[in-house]
């Protein structure tokens, strides 16, 4: 008869705490949390020290102070006597801007760029592969410094479009001459291009803290309903052609919905352009976009084109070529084989390097120091930092900014991928 | 049965209609096969033209001897007319070494010629672990070119022959035991901060006499008190030589037999070298850090996790740029009082931490794709962690994140141009602001960007293809 060993109940050595399994996860974790309390004990001890030294102390009320400096491109009202706060928030925009526009560009013309990568078509293959390889091997800050430089160094004066007294006496014209009709100007400042603008404004809401342009709501309602009521139309082409199989048409009806609404609604606000023109010294009138923020933008766009380019292609690429096949002995057209069949399946490879791909975009607008772009950098980060010397706070707040953005887009993003990911059960 | 109808010998094939063979059918398939391929290569051969037009003239009127600017614009319009344009090589010419050495002084080029031949050298081993033939061949071609590149220096001539020797040493090693020349890889890390920043060589000496201490005590002391004990106690002893015994030591030893290099300080170093000094520094030393974050990322025990997830998720989530400001800004505020040390290695460190958490991200998704029994099939063979780690887990796992901790070397390379901001000359931003800001060279602007974009260029897809040869290499799956 087998006995059950009777375990030995040897009381508690020291020795386990190292060489038991059960007391050795807690041992460690201990220690790690005595050392890493330490650790963060001799920096702070360290930071008072070195504050108390130079007679600083960690004080954030900096932010609401008086800035004292301009911002050229502000998107919510902002001057010199805008606070260090209101600053931020001014770098904060210019950097989303930067971000957001990027993003769209660069996923675009990256996709676009990716599938021509895979063209059956060989010149064109070619001039894609030189352009993508060109774009990811060289840094970043190279294609921003260069199209900077280009723009700042090869473009006409101000000077250049002036008609000077002496020009119109000798009856000749400035040297240069502004593009497309006399509507967009490129200077070795900005690039000044027509401003859209309306006659009459349905004015404003005044809700005492924000006021509301009614203007622009109306627009936006406007859209979002035309939106809606094109899903609708959309919906009920496919229930009927679920139902009989044959789709009524809608390739007319969809743009017609989508433009005429508001294309009224501008028509009746009374749609018009100013154009850009020479005043005594500079342009007035029209958009004028710095050539920093077109550096920043251009440069962006294009080498995170060339990178999603390269996701988008191994995406395609991975997919099954059986997919493709069965596909075109289904009778589908390649255009209608990759919207339907590849491109579907081949987004949920695409989509998680994507996220991390938007995520540096967002991070590398911060090169925009290079060119002077006052983003967060170069507000929070630069001036305010600068003016008010107190580097501790600014670079934490910056980073804290910085670390909020970019968790915010990973986890919408992530959210989203998981929406189109495979379901398994 | 007649087999009067039936032919004797078959038909010769007839040739394929003219459309169908050759290069017009390849024309036709590959350019022209339908009505919006046909408007892409036209457009493509459009923009072509654009660019072919448009750059020739200026490439192939280029001057490359020239000492300013207007004299190479004279020289154009002499050579081709008054309106011809025409690239300015010869700012390459006169400041080439700027954009490679940065102020690095010309009697000392030798020590970064001869560091970045041995670091290919000491790479060698590492990137052609399974193939000794393609090692060997790399170690003799880059002796001879680094032999090639100390020749013009004028260096006296024992100094070269004892190049020649030290590079044919080497290739003789690593023709005859291949796997010696990972003592290179030991040795190359405090040969090369020797050779670049100087001083007497007994500190260089001292410092790698710690590791010995660390191995010695960890020899004497396992075999009792277990691996992690006589890791740790080793550690602890080697911190001890470093703080108090390595530098008295050193003195000493200088003292009898003074031999060391003259210091070149920090702010000499410039341009490629720079790049090089942090990238290599920093993913070298990062790529240990990184596989640790990743290990503690995927352990169990609660409060490592955290504590690698919130450095990770922290480091990632801000830009690098700001880490170099917190390098130049704010390490002074987190160190001791008094501390005023290197920007360059305030750099390296930032940057280092930088990339771990990268190569964490990078080795996590190796760890990730292994199955679930390599791991299972480790325990029942009764390994502990570490074991488990080092023979079955580590081996599989890097081999499947070479390719992305390339790619991660790549964007740091890349990268390490942002050190201009900080104040350092980096290729990119210091060292042509530098020389576009010369009188002479003033409104020069696509030469120099061209040439510092080319070296990167050739580096990083270097690096690129042969991260894709490893990709190739490593696949041992059969799809």
């Amino acid at each position: 008869m087998a006995m059950a060993i009777e375990t030995p109940k040897p009381g508690f050595r020291l020795g386990m705490l190292i060489y038991d399994t059960r007391f050795r996860a807690i041992t460690i974790q201990i220690i790690v949390l005595i050392l890493f309390l330490l650790f963060v004990a001799w920096l702070a001890d360290n930071t008072r020290h070195n504050l108390a030294l130079k007679g600083k102390d960690i004080d954030f009320s900096f932010l609401w102070r008086r800035a004292g400096y301009d911002i050229g491109q502000h998107l919510i009202p902002y001057s010199n006597d805008s606070t260090h706060g209101a600053a931020a928030i001014v770098g904060l925009l210019n950097t989303l801007v930067v971000a957001v526009l990027g993003c769209v560009f660069s996923t675009a013309l990256g996709v676009v760029f990716g599938v021509l990568r895979l063209s059956k078509n060989w010149i064109v293959a070619r001039l894609m592969t030189v352009y993508i390889e060109m774009f990811r091997n060289v840094p970043l800050l190279l294609w921003i410094i260069l199209v900077y430089v280009i723009l700042g160094e090869t473009m006409p004066t101000t000077q250049d479009y002036k008609k000077s007294f002496a020009l119109v006496a000798d009856g000749k014209e400035p040297t240069t001459s502004m593009l497309f009709d006399n509507s967009v100007a490129v200077t070795n400042q900005s690039i000044n291009l027509p401003a859209p603008q309306l006659a009459r404004s349905l004015g404003s809401l005044d809700l005492g803290v924000i006021s509301l342009n009614l203007t622009f709501l109306a627009i936006v309602a406007v859209i979002i309903a035309s939106y809606l009521v094109n899903r609708r139309l959309r919906a009920q082409a496919r229930m009927v052609q679920e139902a009989t199989g044959v789709r009524p048409p809608t390739w007319w009806k969809s743009p017609l919905i989508l433009i005429l609404p508001i294309a009224l609604v501008l028509w009746l606000c009374g749609l018009n352009f100013s154009f850009p023109e020479f005043g005594k010294f500079n342009f007035s009138g029209g958009i004028s976009i710095p050539h920093p923020f077109t550096a920043l933008m251009v440069a962006l766009s294009l080498y995170y084109a060339a990178v999603t380019a390269e996701i988008v292609r191994s995406g395609i690429q991975a997919i099954n070529r059986g997919q493709s096949e069965a596909a075109y002995a289904l009778g589908l057209r390649p255009g209608r084989t990759m919207n339907l069949v590849i491109l579907p399946q081949a987004l949920r490879v695409i989509i998680p390097p994507m996220i991390s791909q938007w995520l540096s975009l967002t991070k590398d607008t911060s090169l925009g120091i290079a060119v002077s772009y006052l983003d967060l950098r170069g507000t929070l980060g630069g001036i305010t930092l600068n003016q008010t010397g107190r580097e501790l706070e600014c670079m934490l707040l910056m980073m804290l900014i910085y670390l909020i953005i970019s968790l915010i887009i990973s986890s919408v993003a992530n959210a989203y991928n998981a929406s189109v990911k495979l379901k398994e059960r | 049965m007649s087999d009067a109808f039936a032919r004797a010998a078959m038909l010769p094939p007839q040739a394929p209609p003219v459309s169908e063979r050759g290069a017009v059918k390849w024309v036709r398939e590959n350019l022209f096969s339908g009505w919006l391929n046909s408007i892409l290569t036209l457009l493509a051969v459009l923009v072509l033209y654009y660019l072919v037009t448009l750059s020739a003239p200026w490439v192939l009127h280029g001057v490359w001897n020239a000492s300013s600017l207007t004299e190479c614009r004279s020289i154009i319009a002499a050579n081709h007319g008054p309106d011809a344009i025409g690239a300015c090589w010869a700012v390459i010419h006169a400041r080439w070494y700027q954009f490679i050495f940065g102020f690095y002084p010309f009697e000392a080029w030798w020590r970064p010629i001869l560091d970045f031949g041995l670091m290919f050298v000491a790479m060698a081993p590492i990137l052609f672990a399974d193939n000794p033939r393609k090692a060997i061949i790399m170690v003799g071609a880059v002796s001879v070119l680094t032999v090639l590149a100390l020749l013009p220096l004028g260096l006296p001539i024992w100094a070269v022959g004892l190049a020649v020797v030290l590079m044919a040493g080497l290739s003789y090693l690593s023709y005859t035991a291949t796997a010696k020349l990972l003592w290179v890889v030991a040795l190359y890390p405090f040969l090369s901060v020797w050779l670049l920043w100087g001083g007497p060589v007994w500190g260089m000496v001292m410092a790698m006499a710690g590791f010995g201490v660390i191995a010695l005590v960890y020899r004497l002391l396992s075999p009792r008190l277990g691996l992690v004990m006589g890791t740790a106690l080793g550690i602890v002893a080697a911190g001890i030589w470093w703080l108090f015994l390595a530098g008295q030591l050193a003195g000493a030893l200088q003292s009898i037999l003074p031999f060391g290099l003259p210091y070149v300080e920090s702010d000499r170093f410039g341009g490629f070298l720079l790049a090089f000094v942090i990238g290599v520094s920093s993913i070298s030393i990062s790529l240990p850090i990184g596989i640790l974050l990743a290990l503690g990322r995927q352990s169990t025990m609660f409060l490592i996790r955290t504590l690698s997830v919130g450095f990770i998720e922290f480091v990632r989530g801000v830009p690098l740029i700001t880490m170099l400001f917190t390098a130049s800004l704010l390490l002074q505020y987190f160190l001791p009082p008094g501390n005023n040390f290197d920007l360059i290695l305030r750099v390296v460190i930032l940057v280092t931490l930088f990339s771990a958490a990268y190569n964490a991200e990078v080795v996590r998704g190796g760890l990730a794709a292994l199955p679930r029994g390599q791991y299972e099939a480790a325990d029942a063979l009764g390994l502990d962690y570490w074991q488990s780690q080092r023979l079955i887990i580590m081996p599989q796992a890097l081999k499947v994140s070479i390719p992305g901790i390339v790619s991660t070397f790549i964007g740091l390379f890349k990268d390490t141009t942002l050190v201009a901001f900080v104040g350092l000359l980096d290729p990119l931003l210091g060292v042509t602001k530098i020389v576009r800001a010369d009188l002479a060279w003033k409104g020069v602007y696509w030469e120099p960007y061209i040439f510092v974009g080319a070296i990167f260029f050739v580096a990083c897809f270097g690096m690129s293809r042969y991260s894709m040869y490893l990709e190739q290499k490593l696949k041992t799956d059969h799809v």
